[in-house]
C-alpha cells in the first residue's frame, strides 16, 4: 500500500502540489500525463530521490517521508533501463545484493530464481552495450526485483521499444506482476499503454492530479476537459445545460443541441469519444443525437480511419478500417452521424 | 582518354569530398611540427657525449627523481582533495557556484611567480599557516613541502576541471537506481560514479602530474634548493650557458615522453575495452 498525503515536492523550477494518492497493495497503477507533467518527479519522490517538503508518504503503514532511498524497499526502472555500463549483466543483476552484503550462497540462489523468471541466464556474461532493447528491459527488471522490493516503479519502461516488442512487453509486465504480486507504479504518456496495463490510472498534469479512476472510467468519463483531450476523446464542445427531457439533459452549444444522460447539472463541456459515433448514409431513426455533415477530411491511421465531418461544428469520428471500406466514403460526401445519449459525457 | 577523364573525375570528386579534411590536416601538421621540432631538435641534436654525461651526473638524476616524485605526491594530494570538489561542482548547485568555478581556474591565469609570492605570504615562516606547520616541523621554504605546495597550487585546476567533466557525463539516474537498489551514497560513488568517471579523473591526474613536473615560476620563489629539474636547467643555463643546460633538458624530455606516452597508451587501451 502506497499512501501520499498532501505531498509537495519542489525540484528546480518544478512543483508537485497537493498530491493525494492511495495505491492498494499488489495493484498495477499507471500514472498518465503529458511530458513535463511531473510523472517522473512523483516516482522519484516515492523512491526517496527528492525531498518531500510537505505532507507524508506512507508505505505499508510506515511513514517513510524522511527515510533514505536505500532503506525504502522501492526499486525503480527507467526508460532506457540505465544498466551500469561498466558491469556485466550478472554484476548488474546482483548489484543490489552485493551492496547489502548478502551471503554468496544466497546471491547464487536469488540469481537462479530471477534468471528463471526473466530468462536472462544466457546474457549473464555480456556487457549492457551488447544487449537488444528487450534484453536490456529484462535485465533491468531482474536487477530491480532480485532484492525483493515491496514496490516497483517503472518510468516510461516501454517507450524505447518498437511497436511489436512493446506488445510483448505488455505481456511480460503483466505476467511479472501476476507472478510476484508486487505493487507497481508505471509512468507513461501513452494512453493506449495505460489502458492495456492498468488496474487504476492516475492522470497528472502540471504537477497536480487530474483524475484517479479505473481505465474504463477515464476512457468514458474524463473528469475534466484536460483529461478528455489527453485521452483523445476528440469531440469536446463548450456550452451549457438548457433543459431536460425525461432522464436526458439537453446540452446546447453555439450550433447544436446534444442529448446526454448525466447527473451533472452545471456542465460546461460535452464530450463524445470519436469511437462512439456511428456514420450512415441513410438517416437513422430512434437515436437522440443525429446530425448531417459533409466529409471534410479523411486521415488513414492504419487500423482505424479518422474522418472529420463539418455539420457544423466539426466532429471527428474514428471508423474501423473494414467499416470505412464498406461505406467507401469520399471528401465532400454528405452522411449522417449519430450517437445515443449515454456516451455523451458532461463535465 | 576516357580512362584519364574518369580518373580526373574521381580525383576531383575525392578532393571535393575530403577537402575539409585536407585543409584541417595541413593546419594539424603545422601545429604538430611546431610542438615537435624544437623538442626533437633538443633531444637528437644535443651532444651525445654531453647527454651521456648528464645521465651519469648524480645531481641531474637526483633532480629529475625529485621532480617526478614531488609532482606525484602533489597529484596524489590533488586527487584526494580535488576529486570531492569536482564531484560537488558536477552534482550540486549552490550560491556563487560560478564564482567558485572561476576561482579554480585562477592559478592557470596568474603568472606563476606571482602565485609563488602569494603562497609565500601564507606558508612563509612568519605567516599564519607557515607558523602552524612550522610548529609540527613542516617548513615550506627551501624544502620538498615547498615544492609540493607550489606545484599543487598551479596544477590542481587541471585535475578538478577534468574530473568535474567526467562526473557530469555520468547519468544521475544510474546513481538513483543504485540508491534504490540499496547502495549508500558512498557505495554509489565507489561502485558506480567513480568507475564511470575514472578515465577523466585519471587523465586529469596525469595532466596535473605533468603540469607539476614542468613548474618553474612558483617553485623557484619558495624553494630554490633542493633543485627541481626546471630550476636546475635554468641554473646551468645562467651559470654555464646552453651547452650545460641542453643535456639536462633533453634527458627530462626523454623521461617524460616515455612516461606520458605510456600512460596515454594505457588510457586508450582502457577506452577500447569499454
Amino acid at each position: 500500500m502506497i499512501e501520499l498525503k498532501n505531498v509537495q515536492v519542489k525540484v528546480a523550477d518544478f512543483n508537485l502540489q497537493q498530491i493525494n494518492l492511495a495505491v492498494a497493495k499488489g495493484t498495477y497503477t499507471v500514472i498518465l500525463g503529458p511530458t513535463g507533467a511531473g510523472k517522473t518527479v512523483l516516482l522519484e519522490s516515492i523512491a526517496g530521490l527528492h525531498a518531500i517538503r510537505e505532507g507524508a508518504l506512507i508505505l505499508d503503514g510506515k511513514n517513510v517521508t524522511d527515510v533514505v532511498p536505500e532503506e525504502r524497499g522501492v526499486s525503480i526502472v527507467y526508460q532506457d533501463y540505465t544498466l551500469f555500463p561498466h558491469l556485466t549483466v550478472k554484476e548488474n543483476i546482483i548489484f543490489g545484493l552485493k551492496v547489502r552484503h548478502v551471503a554468496q550462497s544466497k546471491i547464487i540462489e536469488q540469481l537462479e530464481w530471477i534468471c528463471g523468471i526473466f530468462d536472462v541466464e544466457p546474457l549473464l556474461k555480456r556487457l549492457p552495450a551488447t544487449l537488444s532493447g528487450g534484453e536490456r528491459q529484462r535485465v533491468a527488471l531482474a536487477r530491480a526485483l532480485i532484492t525483493g522490493p515491496e514496490i516497483l516503479l517503472l518510468d516510461e519502461p516501454l517507450s524505447a521499444l518498437d511497436a511489436e516488442s512493446r506488445e510483448e512487453m505488455y505481456a511480460q509486465l503483466k505476467d511479472t506482476h501476476r507472478k510476484l504480486n508486487i505493487t507497481t507504479l508505471h509512468v507513461t504518456h501513452d494512453f493506449e499503454e495505460a489502458m492495456s496495463l492498468a488496474d487504476n490510472i492516475v492522470v497528472i498534469n502540471r504537477g497536480k492530479i487530474a483524475q484517479i479512476d479505473k481505465p474504463s472510467e477515464i476512457f468514458y468519463h474524463p473528469a475534466s476537459e484536460f483529461v478528455a483531450r489527453f485521452t483523445m476523446a476528440r469531440n469536446i464542445f463548450e456550452g451549457k445545460i438548457t433543459g431536460q427531457v425525461k432522464n436526458e439533459k439537453i446540452f446546447k452549444t453555439d450550433s447544436i443541441e446534444l442529448y446526454a444522460v448525466s447527473d451533472n447539472n452545471t456542465a460546461q463541456f460535452a464530450v463524445i469519444r470519436a469511437e462512439m459515433i456511428q456514420l450512415t448514409v441513410e438517416k437513422p431513426v430512434s437515436v437522440p443525437n443525429v446530425f448531417r455533415g459533409t466529409v471534410k477530411s479523411i486521415i488513414d491511421k492504419g487500423a482505424n480511419i479518422l474522418v472529420t465531418l463539418d455539420c457544423p461544428p466539426l466532429f471527428e469520428c474514428l471508423l474501423p478500417r473494414r467499416q470505412f471500406e464498406i461505406m467507401s466514403l469520399n471528401t465532400g460526401q454528405q452522411v449522417y452521424l449519430s450517437f445515443p445519449a449515454s456516451p455523451v459525457h458532461l463535465i | 582518354m576516357e580512362v584519364w577523364q574518369k580518373f580526373a573525375r574521381t580525383a576531383g570528386n575525392n578532393f571535393k569530398r575530403h577537402r575539409l579534411l585536407v585543409l584541417f590536416s595541413v593546419f594539424s601538421l603545422l601545429i604538430l611540427l611546431f610542438i615537435l621540432v624544437p623538442l626533437f631538435k633538443m633531444v637528437f641534436l644535443s651532444n651525445k657525449e654531453a647527454l651521456w654525461q648528464a645521465v651519469r651526473d648524480t645531481n641531474v638524476l637526483k633532480s629529475i627523481w625529485l621532480t617526478l616524485y614531488a609532482a606525484l605526491i602533489t597529484a596524489a594530494i590533488g586527487f584526494v582533495l580535488g576529486v570531492p570538489l569536482a564531484y560537488i561542482l558536477a552534482r550540486h548547485n549552490f550560491p556563487l557556484k560560478g564564482v567558485v568555478e572561476g576561482l579554480i581556474d585562477l592559478p592557470i591565469v596568474v603568472p606563476h611567480t606571482a602565485a609563488g609570492i602569494a603562497l609565500l605570504f601564507v606558508f612563509g615562516r612568519n605567516y599564519l599557516l607557515g607558523k602552524w606547520f612550522g610548529a609540527i616541523g613542516i617548513n615550506f621554504v627551501d624544502s620538498l613541502a615547498g615544492i609540493i605546495i607550489a606545484m599543487l597550487f598551479v596544477s590542481v585546476p587541471f585535475l578538478i576541471n577534468s574530473a568535474k567533466d567526467g562526473f557530469r557525463k555520468v547519468d544521475v539516474r544510474l546513481e538513483n537506481v543504485a540508491r534504490t537498489l540499496g547502495a549508500s551514497p558512498w557505495q554509489v560513488f565507489r561502485r558506480v560514479t567513480f568507475p564511470l568517471a575514472q578515465r577523466s579523473i585519471l587523465s586529469g591526474t596525469l595532466m596535473m602530474w605533468a603540469r607539476g613536473i614542468s613548474e618553474f615560476g612558483a617553485v623557484i620563489i619558495l624553494t630554490y634548493f633542493p633543485m627541481v629539474t626546471s630550476i636546475l636547467i635554468y641554473q646551468r643555463f645562467e651559470s654555464y650557458g646552453l651547452t650545460q643546460a641542453v643535456p639536462v633538458a633533453a634527458l627530462l624530455i626523454i623521461v617524460c615522453a616515455l612516461i606520458f606516452i605510456g600512460f596515454r597508451y594505457i588510457l586508450q587501451r582502457e577506452k577500447k575495452h569499454d
